[in-house]
C-alpha cells in the first residue's frame, strides 16, 4: 500500500472523514438498465440557458437524436435516450422542487441508433477545434454534479495558459461507487477520454487524482495511463478531496484565487464520468443520454451500480435495483454530504445524477439544534478556512453583508461544518439562505 | 488665592467669548424650520413603519406640512388622530381607505398535504430553498412565520401552519409583503367583504391533489358577482378590489372547495390577539 500514497503532496487543511459506506455496491459491476416503456428527458440540465427545443409532440425519435439544440455558447443540446415517439412535452417535477420543462418519450421497444455525429476514429489526427464541436454537440456537461457545459471548460479565454488538466476520480462523497466502477471497468475508455481533452486543450500534464481508499482503480489506471501519457496521483482519504479547489491544490500544490476559477490557477478539473462519456462521443459518435449511477443504501434490497438512460424516474431505479426492504426515511439524488434530499420520485435521472441514496429512519436521527457554543470545531473542518459558526449567526440575525464581508461566497457548501457541529446546527443550510439573500440583493442593485 | 482667580477670571473670559460666538452663529447660520412639523410629528404614531411610504414618521410629518401628503395618508393612525392633524394644520383630512395585509392562502396543515417532513430552520425563505417547501403546494403558505417576525405590530399569527393577519392590529405597512418568498401577503382594502384565499396559478386538477380549499377556477362566484366585481387571472379567481362585491355573494356563490370566505371566518382556529406571534 505504501507506494499507493503520495507523502509528499500536500493536503489542504480541514475536511471530515465519514463512514465511506461504499461497501454497500464498490464490489457491484456496471449493469446496463432495461428498457422502460417511456423516459421523461428534462431540457434544462446544465448551468446556463435552456436549450431550444426542436421536436414537437408526436415526433418520432431515435436514439441519440437530437431533442433540443443548445440555446447559446453556455449551455448544452439534449439527445433522445431511446427510440420512440414523443408523447408530450410537460412540467415535471425537477431535483429542487421547481417543476422543469420536460419531454416524455414513449418507447416503441426497437431502441433505434438514430445520431447524426459520425465516429472520430482517429482522433489524434482530428483538430481540436473539430473535437470541441463534437463534445459541445453531443451535449456532453460535468457529471460530478454541478452540469456545467463541459466544451465552455475546454475554451479558456486566450490570455489564460492552461498547463495542468486533472481529472477527478476522488468520488469523496460517502456512498458513491459509480467512478469507483467506472475506473475498474472502463479504465481505457478513461485514459483515452483524457487524452482527448488534453488535446483539446494542448496540455500536456494529465492527472488522474483518486482517492487511496480505492487501490484497485489505481492500479488498473496505472497500467493503462503511461501510454498516453497520464499521472495516475494517489489523494489522501479525506472529504472533500474531491472538490476543484483541494484537488488543485493536492496535485498542483496551486491555489485558486478568492472569488476565481480553476483556470486562474492553470488549470482545468473533469470528472471521469466525463472524460468516458467524450471518448464514447468521439470514437462511437455517441451523445450524452446515459449515465453510470449508484442506486444505495441500507434499504435497498440489491444496492448497485447502474447505467441508466436520461431520463428514468427515480422511482424506476429504485425498482430496478431490487426495490426496498423496508421504507426509506429520505431519498436524496448525490451524495450524502451534498445530495438534495427529493420530495417526489418521478424525479428523472439527469445528467449530474451520481447516485440514489436511499437513508434509513436509524440513519436519519432528527436532532434538535442548538445555539452556537464556540467551540471552533466548524472552523478546523473547513476545508475553505472561512468561519462557519459565526458566520452562521450573522446569517440569523440577518447580517448578511457582514457574512459577506467574512467569505460567506467562498463557502463551497461540503458540509464537512455541519458534520462536526455539536450543537447540530443547519449550518449549511444557513448559508445557502444567506448566499440566496446577498444574489437576489446583487440582482436587485444591478437593477 | 491669585490661582485660582486667574483661573476664575480666564474661564469666565472663554465662556463670553464662546457665548457670543454660538450667539453669533445661530443669527448667521439660522434654518428656517416650520414648527408644525415637529407638532405633526407629535401627533403621529412614531412607529416609522413605512406604511405611508415615506422614509418614517417625521418624513411624513415634513411632506404633510409642505401639502405633499393629505393626513389621512398615514395607514396607522385612528380617524380621530387623523382629524386632530387636519384640524391643527387647518387643511382637508383627505380620505385614504384603511389597507390590511391579506395572506392569499387557506391551506392550513389540515387542508393542505404534506408529503414530506421538513424539520430544517424555522424560516420561510431557508425551507423554499430545499425541495420548495415542506407543503406539496409550491404556491401557498409554509406557516414558518417569517413574515410574523418581521410584524412590527405583531398583527400575523401563525395558526395551524397557515399565517393569519388580524387586520384590526395591522397597520398596512407592507413590512411582511417582502418577507413572505412566496409573495403570498398583499395589501388589499380592510373593508372588503371576503378573499380568495388561495394563491396557486396551477390547473384545478392539480390544485386539488395538494390542497383541499383551492381554488379550482369553476367561475361560480364570477357568476354570482359579475364580471366587473370579480375577475379570473389563470386558475385563480380574485376580488376588484377597486370595485367590490357584496358579502352574500359568498353564499350565493356557494364556492365549493370553501376557498371564498370572510376574513372573520376564514381563520382555521379562533382568533386570540394575546397569541399574536413574539
Amino acid at each position: 500500500m505504501s507506494n499507493l500514497h503520495h507523502d509528499d503532496h500536500i493536503y489542504f487543511a480541514g475536511g471530515v472523514h465519514p463512514e465511506e459506506g461504499k461497501y454497500l455496491s464498490e464490489s457491484k459491476a456496471i449493469q446496463e438498465a432495461p428498457l422502460l416503456d417511456s423516459y421523461t428527458v428534462i431540457l434544462n440540465q446544465h448551468i446556463g440557458a435552456p436549450p431550444k427545443l426542436i421536436v414537437k409532440k408526436g415526433d418520432a425519435v431515435k436514439k441519440g437524436q437530437l431533442l433540443a439544440e443548445a440555446g447559446g455558447f453556455v449551455s448544452a443540446p439534449v439527445h433522445s435516450p431511446t427510440s420512440g415517439t414523443v408523447r408530450n412535452i410537460e412540467d415535471c417535477p425537477g431535483p429542487m422542487g421547481v417543476p422543469l420543462l420536460a419531454v416524455v418519450i414513449d418507447s416503441d421497444g426497437k431502441d433505434e441508433w438514430g445520431s447524426s455525429l459520425e465516429p472520430i476514429a482517429d482522433w489524434e489526427n482530428t483538430s481540436p477545434d473539430d473535437l470541441k464541436k463534437r463534445i459541445s454537440d453531443a451535449g456532453l456537461v460535468g457529471m460530478g454534479g454541478a452540469a456545467f457545459p463541459t466544451h465552455v471548460k475546454l475554451s479558456p479565454p486566450p490570455e489564460k495558459k492552461i498547463d495542468h488538466l486533472i481529472f477527478n476520480g476522488a468520488e469523496c462523497e460517502p456512498y458513491l461507487t459509480a467512478d469507483h466502477r467506472l475506473m475498474l471497468e472502463y479504465p481505457e475508455s478513461v485514459v483515452e477520454g483524457c487524452a482527448i481533452i488534453a488535446r483539446v486543450l494542448g496540455v500536456k500534464n494529465i492527472y488522474i487524482g483518486i482517492e487511496a481508499n480505492k487501490p484497485d482503480a489505481i492500479k488498473v489506471l496505472r497500467e493503462k495511463a503511461a501510454s498516453f501519457g497520464v499521472n495516475i496521483i494517489a489523494l489522501r482519504v479525506r472529504y472533500p478531496q474531491g472538490a476543484e479547489k483541494q484537488l488543485i491544490y493536492a496535485v498542483t500544490g496551486r491555489k485558486v484565487p478568492a472569488g476565481g476559477l480553476p483556470m486562474d490557477a492553470g488549470c482545468v478539473v473533469q470528472n471521469i464520468g466525463t472524460a468516458v462519456a467524450v471518448t464514447e462521443a468521439v470514437k462511437e459518435g455517441k451523445p450524452l443520454f446515459e449515465r453510470v449511477t449508484t442506486v444505495t443504501g441500507e434499504p435497498l434490497a440489491n444496492p448497485g451500480n447502474w447505467k441508466f438512460r436520461i431520463g428514468t424516474p427515480v422511482s424506476k431505479a429504485i425498482e430496478l435495483a431490487g426495490g426496498v426492504k423496508y421504507s426509506p426515511a429520505k431519498v436524496i439524488l448525490g451524495g450524502p454530504m451534498m445530495g438534495f434530499a427529493q420530495k417526489n420520485l418521478q424525479v428523472p435521472v439527469m445528467k449530474n445524477t451520481s447516485g440514489i441514496l436511499l437513508l434509513s429512519k436509524e440513519q436519519l436521527v432528527q436532532y434538535e439544534s442548538y445555539p452556537c457554543i464556540r467551540c471552533g470545531r466548524c472552523v478546523d473542518a473547513c476545508p475553505m478556512n472561512i468561519i462557519p459558526g459565526p458566520l452562521s449567526t450573522m446569517i440569523e440575525s440577518g447580517e448578511f453583508e457582514l457574512a459577506e464581508k467574512n467569505n460567506l461566497m467562498h463557502c463551497i457548501e461540503c458540509g464537512s461544518c455541519a458534520y462536526v457541529c455539536p450543537s447540530f446546527r443547519p449550518l449549511v443550510q444557513h448559508f445557502r439562505r444567506g448566499k440566496a439573500e446577498i444574489n437576489a440583493r446583487k440582482r436587485k442593485m444591478k437593477k | 488665592m491669585e490661582t485660582v482667580l486667574i483661573a476664575f477670571i480666564l474661564m469666565t473670559l472663554s465662556g463670553i467669548l464662546l457665548g457670543c460666538i454660538i450667539g453669533a452663529a445661530a443669527k448667521f447660520f439660522f434654518v428656517k424650520s416650520d414648527p408644525r412639523i415637529e407638532d405633526v410629528n407629535e401627533m403621529l404614531p412614531g412607529a416609522n413603519c413605512g406604511g405611508c411610504g415615506k422614509a418614517g414618521c417625521s418624513d411624513l410629518a415634513r411632506a404633510i406640512v409642505a401639502g405633499e401628503c393629505v393626513p389621512g395618508s398615514c395607514p396607522v393612525c385612528s380617524l380621530a388622530v387623523v382629524g386632530r392633524i387636519a384640524a391643527y394644520l387647518g387643511v382637508d383630512a383627505g380620505s385614504s381607505v384603511k389597507k390590511a395585509a391579506v395572506v392569499f392562502c387557506g391551506g392550513s396543515n389540515s387542508k393542505a398535504r404534506k408529503s414530506v417532513n421538513y424539520n430544517g430552520i424555522n424560516d420561510c425563505i431557508s425551507a423554499s430553498l430545499i425541495a420548495g417547501g415542506p407543503k406539496d403546494c409550491r404556491f401557498g403558505c409554509m406557516g414558518l412565520a417569517s413574515c410574523a417576525r418581521v410584524c412590527p405590530f405583531n398583527a400575523i399569527e401563525v395558526i395551524d401552519g397557515l399565517a393569519c393577519v388580524h387586520s384590526d392590529i395591522c397597520t398596512g405597512c407592507g413590512k411582511c409583503i417582502e418577507s413572505c418568498p412566496r409573495k403570498l401577503i398583499r395589501l388589499v382594502p380592510e373593508t372588503a367583504p371576503f378573499h380568495v384565499y388561495c394563491n396557486s396559478p396551477e390547473k384545478g386538477v392539480e390544485k386539488k391533489k395538494n390542497c383541499d380549499v383551492a381554488c379550482i377556477a369553476c367561475r361560480k362566484c364570477l357568476k354570482a358577482a359579475g364580471e366587473d366585481q370579480m375577475k379570473i387571472e389563470g386558475f385563480l379567481a380574485q376580488v376588484n378590489y377597486d370595485n367590490m362585491p357584496g358579502a352574500d355573494v359568498i353564499e350565493k356563490a356557494a364556492c365549493p372547495t370553501s376557498c371564498i370566505s370572510s376574513p372573520e371566518n376564514h381563520f382555521p382556529g379562533t382568533l386570540k390577539k394575546e397569541n399574536a406571534a413574539r
